[in-house]
């Protein structure tokens, strides 16, 4: 479920509000109002994890090659990844518009 | 078979509480409510209602506490009054869109200051917009069949709101009356165990009471609205099936001697019986008076209301509240809103009397209605007028 199928009619709103599909947080896109993200040198990265670690979103995912690699869906720029950094290999970096 | 017993209307609540099987009862005493509390507490104590009594902090712990049990799927009950309805404000609106249907009983109170511990309608008028279904009882038994009605119509899935019965607080509540206790079978009989349609269960995870961004609210509240207006149907036919089994029949505005009646008085709770007495006295001097109650406050039965109206010229509105700086009492300002333009409506003058326990007697109904025959021919200067204010 994308954020546009939150969108529905009062007639067909859930009951009460309820949200009947346990865990269904995971489909919504929540980092549509960051101002900055992350972005990281893979020169300096030593592959740690500290960021997939402190990350408060668990927006860190590791790839085939042993980066962690941030997924800007989820992603709110709160900069805690770049300030826990043993390497300083994250940046934040304004997002443009 | 029911037996008639005289009784305190409090204890008699507790008792029907009690006949409709509540199973978790949070509650925090305060008067004028407190014997209906203590009386179930004493009832789970002494093992003979099979409920859990949470004894809370506060009134705001105690509507807190009634949102958890009632979405576990608990049949819940809890009572208040004044202070502390006012204290369960934050809570009250969350039940209500959530579809929890809590039953509650409020002893109505004055609120402070200065400090009264006596009757008028100001509590409950302060949280009319809360999205509870709302009743108002005139004497004993009827706080008695209302709480019974109340836990029915709740809990029907068609409606599945919470439902605040209005007793007025010593008046009512701490006056011996001879009551029609019903017995257990026939409560079973009007009232089936409550099976909500969504409960918090860990077998079948759910969340409810989810944030609502502005895409969704207005949604939800509009959801809200018409489970409302919708709830009236059920709300009847509640009474309709109640009269079947108890032999009383309820309605939505009860009217006493509105034949032919050219002015009518307008009165919601305990008063009503003075005002009838002051009808039956001025029918005795020839006069054309008659009285309208109204008894579901909230869906305001607006159908209902107009035809009781029926050719009265003239609606004498008494308040039991003084909304400082509003136009008029609540029950005027939605009487005026009702006919507002309506082809041979009548005309509506609004009265706030009884404030903070202080007698409405025979000769204040007959001010009233004096009153209201005299602005009939020369419109009042002043919206409403504050019946037996002492100016000096």
């Amino acid at each position: 479920m994308a954020n546009s199928d939150a969108i529905v009619g009062w007639k067909t709103i859930t009951f009460g509000c309820h949200i009947l599909e346990p865990g269904n947080a995971a489909n919504f896109r929540t980092g549509d109002w960051r101002s900055q993200r992350p972005v990281v040198d893979k020169e300096k990265c030593i592959k740690c994890g500290m960021c997939w670690v402190f990350c408060p979103d668990m927006a860190y995912n590791q790839d085939e090659d042993g980066y962690f690699v941030v997924d800007l869906e989820y992603c709110k720029g709160c900069g805690i990844c770049a300030h826990e950094c043993p390497k300083d290999a994250i940046t934040m970096v304004p997002e443009e518009g | 078979m029911s037996k008639r017993v005289g009784i305190e209307v409090s204890i008699a609540i507790a008792e029907a509480v009690g006949l409709a099987r509540a199973e978790v009862i949070p509650a925090y005493p305060i008067t004028p409510q407190t014997h209906i509390v203590e009386h179930l507490s004493e009832m789970v104590a002494n093992g003979e209602l099979d409920a859990e009594f949470v004894p809370v902090e506060s009134e705001h712990a105690a509507m807190s506490c009634c949102c958890g049990s009632i979405a576990a799927g608990a049949r819940t009950f809890t009572s208040t009054s004044s202070q502390g309805l006012a204290l369960m404000s934050e809570i009250l609106y969350i039940p209500s869109t959530m579809r929890l249907p809590i039953v509650m009983v409020v002893a109505n109170r004055a609120m402070s200051a200065p400090i009264s511990i006596w009757n008028d309608h100001q509590d409950v008028m302060v949280q009319r917009d809360t999205g509870w279904i709302q009743t108002f009882a005139e004497n004993g038994q009827e706080a008695v069949d209302l709480t019974l009605h109340a836990f029915r119509v709740a809990e029907d899935r068609n409606v599945s709101l919470p439902m605040m019965v209005n007793i007025d607080g010593f008046t009512l509540s701490h006056v011996i009356e001879p009551i029609e206790l019903p017995d257990q079978e026939e409560v079973d009989k009007f009232l089936p165990p409550f099976k909500p349609r969504y409960k918090l269960d860990p077998r079948r995870p759910i969340t409810m009471g989810p944030v609502g961004i502005p895409e969704v609210y207005t949604e939800a509240k509009v959801a809200h609205d018409m489970a409302m207006k919708k709830a009236k149907r059920y709300i009847l036919k509640a009474w309709d099936e109640f009269a079947e089994i108890f032999g009383r029949k309820y309605n939505p505005v009860e009217s006493y001697r509105t034949e032919d009646a050219e002015i009518l008085l307008v009165t919601m709770g305990s008063i009503s019986e003075t005002a009838m007495t002051a009808v039956d006295a001025m029918r005795d001097a020839g006069q054309k008076v008659g009285l309208l109650r109204i008894r579901l406050w909230r869906p305001f039965p607006g159908q209902e209301f107009r035809k009781a109206v029926g050719k009265a010229k003239v609606l004498a509105v008494v308040d039991r509240c003084l909304p400082p700086g509003a136009l008029c009492g609540p029950v005027g300002a939605e009487l005026r809103s009702l006919f507002y333009k309506i082809p041979g409506s009548p005309k509506i003058f609004s009265f706030v009397a009884g404030l903070g326990g202080r007698d409405v007697t025979v000769e204040r109904f007959e001010e009233i209605v004096d009153k209201a025959r005299a602005f009939a021919k020369k419109r009042p200067r002043e919206l409403y007028e504050v019946i037996g204010v002492r100016e000096k």
